[in-house]
């Protein structure tokens, strides 16, 4: 379970976070959206602590992640567009070093758990850095299953990725929460990604989670068709709602 | 620790260019100092009957050398290959990640050197192994200034990103004309030999040249680059938690070789 509890952060004069407060209970994946540049990429590296805030606290199981940082680390894990593993390992290799680091005990059920799952049985054995985006993010994704993680934080995990795979990405995450006592903050420009994975969105701009709801409810209250057109609502609006 | 090792294992055994790269360039160092040496041998009188005093100061600036730059390079190939995020989100201590880069980096320069400590005899008659049991001390002294330069410019690679990969370079070159390598610290004009005092090269390399030249060991020499590198090695920790902890307020650790 995730709370943030007054969370700022501030570079200089910049308040890049500006006082947020939200939770995320077991079992839900909580949707994160905004336009660039409006702190979802800063909130997200707080919860995971690679980032001190200026103000408030991140509760994660009810521990402060400043205060336990390692402890939660190893229940908690991260897949972003932005980041790649070692190309010149192979995705197996890959997967046995991140096993390690979080101490994962049985490293080869789990490896043959997740290449069977995520189908990446027929590359198991090539250099990460020769796969097709789709298969990278496969793999990325199956990185950030390793530890079995009670808190996943998922940065755009489709972004530029063809239909099919973006599909089996979703299907995937929405068969895995069934299955798994798991919290998932998922930052997204997708909006049917996030309208069909979500079971709350918050809106982003300027630092500050502008409003918040289920994605019907927001259709709903904004008279829109859709969250995309709330979306563009909530994004051009001088004011905040 | 056992994971970030394996992460560099794996890099290393899957890629013979990487360990000929390892390989080659402290056998040419070796090779090329072994001539030079070998020529002074014959034209200088202050070399006269010490033949292998340049080329045992190769190999162990050599050593120094490879151990800075291994511990640089594991950093840097996690910036390169944009896998720094996930390594500083995986549960490691600092402590952790500091032990297994010195060991992983021990490995990384014992594969350079181990071939071009052997050649030296074939081809120069010369073994490092005369130096006896001081050896040991020498290259444990040589390898802990090694690893501190490598925190030293470690923590500025986490502070800064990759703008500071240059100084991953140019450190140790830096350094070596004040670590008085191939000559006393006497040659050094008197405000560089004030300076060169405070580092532990100078006692290292001198006392290799006194071992080799008058058969003598002088353990005061060696236990004062040990003082020194306590030293430097605390303040390279220390630097290294306080990079990290400024990086974390900053933000350097977010996206890092983007």
């Amino acid at each position: 379970m995730i709370e943030v509890i007054n969370l700022s952060k501030s570079f200089q004069n910049n308040k890049a976070v500006n006082n947020i407060n939200f939770d995320i209970g077991e079992n839900e994946i909580i949707g994160l959206l905004g336009p660039n540049g409006c702190g979802k990429t800063t909130t997200i590296a707080m919860i995971l602590g690679l980032l001190k805030p200026t103000k408030g606290k991140i509760l994660i199981n009810k521990k402060n992640i400043e205060n336990h940082r390692i402890e939660l680390l190893h229940k908690m894990n991260f897949i972003s567009p932005y980041i790649e593993l070692p190309k010149k390992l192979t995705v197996k290799q890959n997967l046995i070093v991140y096993a390690k680091l979080y101490n994962v005990k049985n490293i080869d059920q789990q490896i043959e758990y997740l290449s069977s799952t995520l189908r990446l049985d027929k590359f198991i054995n090539r250099l990460t850095g020769e796969l097709s985006s789709g298969q990278k993010n496969r793999v990325s994704l199956a990185k950030s299953l390793i530890n079995n993680p009670s808190v996943l934080l998922l940065d755009e995990p489709t972004a530029s990725l063809d239909p099919e795979t973006g599909n089996f990405i979703r299907s995937f995450l929405e068969d895995y929460i069934k299955q798994k006592k798991i919290s998932i903050l998922l930052a997204s420009h997708n909006m049917e990604e996030v309208k069909r994975l979500c079971t709350s969105v918050m809106m982003m701009k300027n630092g500050k989670i502008i409003d918040r709801g289920a994605p019907s409810e927001l259709i709903k209250k904004h008279g829109r068709k859709n969250l995309e057109e709330v979306f563009l609502k909530l994004a051009r609006a001088e004011h905040e709602f | 620790m056992y994971g970030l090792f394996l992460r560099h294992f794996f890099l290393i055994k899957s890629s013979f260019p990487r360990i000929l790269d390892l390989i080659y360039w402290p056998s040419i160092q070796i090779i090329l100092w072994g001539f030079i040496s070998k020529f002074f041998s014959t034209y200088s009188d202050y070399y006269n009957n010490t033949v292998g005093i340049i080329l045992t100061c190769a190999i162990l600036y050599d050593f120094l050398f490879r151990s800075s730059i291994s511990f640089n390079m594991l950093f840097l190939e996690e910036i390169w290959s944009r896998n720094f995020t996930n390594l500083f989100i995986a549960p490691m201590k600092i402590s952790e990640i500091i032990i297994s880069l010195v060991f992983t980096a021990l490995i990384r320069t014992l594969i350079g050197l181990v071939p071009a400590i052997l050649l030296t005899s074939p081809l120069f008659g010369i073994s490092i192994l005369n130096l006896g049991v001081p050896l040991f001390f020498l290259f444990l002294s040589l390898y802990i200034f090694g690893i501190t330069l490598g925190l030293f410019v470690s923590s500025g690679l986490i502070r800064f990103g990759p703008s500071f990969e240059n100084i991953a370079w140019s450190s140790l070159f830096l350094l070596a004309p004040l670590g008085c390598i191939y000559y006393p610290i006497e040659i050094l004009p008197e405000f560089f030999q004030i300076l060169a005092k405070g580092l532990p090269l100078v006692y290292i390399f001198d006392e290799t040249r006194n071992i080799l030249v008058n058969n003598f060991v002088n353990f005061e020499n060696i236990l004062y680059a040990f003082y020194l590198n306590a030293i430097y090695l605390s303040i390279g920790i220390s630097l290294f938690y306080f990079s990290f902890s400024k990086a974390r307020k900053k933000g350097s650790l977010i996206n890092m070789g983007e």
